[in-house]
């Protein structure tokens, strides 16, 4: 295989080089800028749903608004990172977030980071992000696929999928940690196991 | 059916197909669409056929089963050639008449012609307002095609573009003619079909696909259906020639499973095109292999977006994926994807053997060809209407269209369906294309045109849509899925009356995120029908805000119905058919509503007789204190 072709960018300002076909948030990572990622996990193929790590790029006069985590890198462009506009969606999207997981310390973290002082928008609280990272992992880390998203539009939602669930979530729990809102590990409680909590359902097998 | 190995075979086919009709009369019903069917148009298809046969006409009539005619709600419509004598509302018992006056004696069933406003008759389907205004170059054809026969398609020169791309064009010569003719995206975008093709040429890889995009899901649009289910070799031609151009050999059609008529007919007409060797290997004698599979869509509307429906192809959930690489380059297994919609390939034919100086004669500067318009909601005459690009609303929605039904008041039309907008009344001399609808705050989209009167309020009209999407978006990114979510929950307690102050600067800050941040199109654009109704109706949404007022009627929790004591005649009427028995009086007493019980269904208003008009609508004051119990009516002339 040949050597991977280069590509150089600026980010912030700073001149980077990068290898062709990496995103725009590793790219940043190497340089040590930090763009805000939630949906994004290193192990799994880029997703780009949560939209916090929007970031203006500019190139040949053009400017607009791209996720970092899932933009590759190209030649000559001009990244910012943190301009008033990029983060002002960012809160805007933090606020929505809060608004489903208003207890979960990671948002909540976000937030105040990006001065979301008190909750805007009216609470539906799921407890979930939908960034799919439990979904994700099990299906392409684990190839278990356990756990899977239902329904469309703001009825979406993530569920076990009890056949499989049973045989292989109690030795595993991986997503467990990865999930930004903890709602994996302290709600499992009947919301899909029908009044079980996961333990106890898979006691019962 | 014998292949056919050049296109001296497809001409000599086409000879013997027009001189076995040239003696016969051709008798045409729109009894293979869905819009006809609704209307039975297959009794009376039967009844002509049974009656043809009865007065021994076979040998001298063709009857023709045909696709929708645009003038749905006529339906079931009758055109008899030459002289093109159109019948509307055509029942089975009119059949025996209309064979034997029309067909026999050469006369005119006078009672099933069409009437115009004015109560005038016309005989030729040419001359009806409706049909008159309108270029019917894409669509027209549909009413001498019968959608399950090829040879239908071929007489009347189909096939006869693939035969001269592939015999004596170029690819390239195939894509610079449709990149000159500028023809662009008749499903959403307006993008250049001819720059989408070459980017896909151009894209590496053995491997390309062309697609038919026939996922058409807009409320109240329903263009590509009838192109599907009238006229399929239309763009079954269009897709060869674009698959000989980029240099495909595989192609899909994207169709949603809601139109079983469309893949029926789409699946009879790839048959028949495979047996003629039009499509399959060495398509006319020319070594170019190409073939087509039909893919059903599982019905998400959000699966017409380009990467959403090449996921779902690939036999995945149909969600958006980021399109930093175009789907020209990497779409379907990552290969280069064509996705065009079906009625921009059902103009590629037309481009190619007519040529891009006839194609871009018609239309706009930027927006070249005709568009077709489903052009549906409050309006007289609702149906599918083909026109020129640059052609004005009003002539759509008055000319063609006839105005607002029971002589209201125009107040808006939206266009675009949920991604685009409302254009208000000040804007009718609009001409209609790509860019100027964008300009207007609204958007093309695939040519859904809904006609609204002073009876609809506006910031109902956005919820509707926001309700719609939220359901149909995917449910993936943030912004789109929790957006439009907190958007709805600002709508929805705008109409209950519980609006607050900075609710509409609230809804246009959301509209911002979701438009900026958005993962694909369908969030993008979600923002606009809410968008454009508060750049043309502010004051509707500040009335309901401020003043409890719905103008219009519609919102039930700003809504009261009273009875105008001077006005009832105490017929009992309402009183008997309010299901909630909110209604009191009797014989000679003025009758009262008790606002408490009342539900707001409206049957009231609905059944109190017109020359009593005693039920009214009340928003944003309070309901008059009713009369005293046992008032008597004031009986009025009407009454006697």
């Amino acid at each position: 295989m040949s050597k991977a072709k280069k590509v150089t960018l600026t980010i912030n300002g700073k001149d980077v080089t990068a290898t062709e076909g990496m995103t725009l948030v590793e790219a940043a990572k190497e340089v040590g800028i930090s763009i805000p990622t939630l949906c994004y996990h290193e192990k799994l193929a880029p997703y780009g749903a949560c939209r916090i790590c929007t970031v203006e790029i500019s190139r040949g006069g053009r400017t607009r608004l791209v996720t970092a985590c899932v933009y590759p890198v190209e030649e000559g462009l001009a990244v910012k990172t943190d301009t008033p506009e990029v983060k002002k969606i960012r809160k805007t999207i933090l606020e929505l977030m809060l608004a489903s997981a208003p207890t979960s310390k990671t948002i909540k973290e976000m937030a105040r980071e990006y001065g979301v002082s008190k909750a805007r928008f009216q609470a539906e609280k799921t407890n979930c992000i939908l960034c799919g990272l439990c979904v994700r992992y099990c299906h392409e880390v684990k190839g278990a696929n356990a756990i899977g998203f239902v329904g469309r539009g703001i009825k979406r939602r993530v569920v076990f999928i009890p056949e499989i669930a049973t045989t292989v979530c109690a030795s595993c729990r991986e997503c467990f940690s990865l999930c930004p809102t903890a709602k994996l590990s302290s709600e499992t409680d009947g919301v899909y196991f029908d009044g079980l909590t996961l333990d106890n359902y898979l006691d019962v097998r | 059916m014998a292949q056919l190995k050049s296109s001296s075979d497809l001409v000599k086919v086409r000879k013997q197909v027009l001189s076995r009709r040239a003696k016969k009369r051709r008798i045409s019903v729109n009894a293979s669409g869905t819009c006809g069917l609704a209307y039975s148009s297959d009794k009376v298809c039967q009844a002509l056929a049974a009656e043809i046969e009865k007065q021994g006409l076979s040998d001298k009539v063709e009857l023709t089963a045909t696709g929708c005619l645009g003038f749905c709600e006529n339906s079931p419509i009758v055109i008899i050639f030459p002289e093109e004598i159109a019948y509307f509302q055509v029942k089975p018992s009119d059949v025996a008449e209309i064979v034997s006056e029309t067909l026999v004696n050469n006369r005119v069933v006078d009672r099933l012609l069409y009437k115009d406003a004015k109560g005038k008759k016309i005989v030729n389907a040419g001359d009806v307002p409706f049909y008159k205004n309108q270029s019917r170059i894409v669509f027209g054809n549909n009413r001498l095609i019968d959608p399950r026969e090829i040879d239908d398609y071929i007489a009347l020169g189909g096939y006869s573009a693939l035969a001269k791309a592939l015999g004596e064009m170029s690819p390239e010569d195939v894509m610079d003619e449709v990149k000159k003719s500028n023809v662009r995206g008749r499903g959403g975008g307006g993008f250049p079909a001819g720059a989408k093709w070459e980017t896909s040429r151009n894209a590496p890889g053995k491997i390309k696909y062309v697609i038919v995009n026939a996922d058409e899901g807009d409320p109240g649009a329903y263009m590509d259906r009838a192109v599907l289910e009238g006229n399929p070799h239309s763009v079954l031609e269009g897709l060869v020639i674009g698959a000989y151009a980029v240099g495909s050999h595989e192609g899909y059609i994207y169709v949603r499973q809601e139109y079983p008529l469309a893949v029926d007919n789409l699946t009879t007409a790839i048959e028949q095109a495979r047996e003629y060797g039009l499509l399959g290997k060495n398509i006319l004698g020319s070594k170019f292999n190409f073939d087509v599979t039909i893919h059903c869509g599982a019905g998400a509307f959000v699966s017409g977006e380009s990467s959403a429906l090449m996921t779902a192809i690939e036999g995945k959930v149909g969600e958006p994926r980021p399109k930093y690489i175009r789907t020209a380059v990497s779409g379907v297994r990552e290969r280069p994807s064509v996705l065009n919609n079906v009625e921009t390939w059902a103009n590629i034919p037309l481009i190619i053997e007519r040529g891009a100086k006839w194609f871009t004669k018609i239309g706009t500067e930027k927006s070249k060809g005709t568009k077709i318009f489903s052009l549906v909601g409050k309006v007289n005459n609702t149906g599918l209407v083909e026109v020129p690009m640059g052609t004005t609303l009003r002539t759509i929605i008055f000319d063609i269209g006839g105005g607002i039904r029971e002589g209201k008041r125009f107040k808006a039309v939206q266009t675009g369906g949920p991604s685009g907008g409302v254009i208000p009344e000040s804007m009718l001399d609009l001409p209609v294309d790509f860019d100027e609808l964008t300009k207007a705050g609204s958007m093309m989209g695939s040519g859904g045109m809904i006609v609204m009167d002073e009876d609809n309020c506006m910031v109902d009209v956005a919820r509707y849509f926001l309700d719609f999407l939220a359901d149909e978006s995917c449910g993936k990114c943030v912004p789109c899925r929790e957006g439009i979510r907190q958007m709805l929950f600002v709508l929805n307690r705008i109409c209950e009356g519980k609006g607050k102050k900075g609710d509409i600067d609230l809804l246009e800050e959301l509209s911002d995120v979701l438009s900026d941040a958005s993962l694909c199109a369908l969030g993008q654009t979600a923002a606009n029908p809410v968008l454009s109704t508060i750049r043309y109706f502010r004051d509707e949404y500040e009335a309901h805000i401020n003043e409890k007022r719905c103008s219009a009627g519609v919102c039930k929790d700003l809504l009261s119905y009273y009875i105008l004591p001077d006005k009832c005649q105490a017929c009992q009427i309402c009183l008997r058919e309010c299901p909630v028995d909110a209604i009191s009086g009797g014989k000679n007493l003025v009758h009262v509503i008790d606002q408490k019980k009342c539900t707001k269904c409206g049957t009231c208003i609905e059944v109190c007789p017109a020359r009593f008009s005693a039920v009214v609508k009340i928003s944003g004051e309070p309901v008059p204190k009713a009369p005293p119990q046992g008032t008597e009516v004031i009986r009025s002339k009407a009454a006697k």
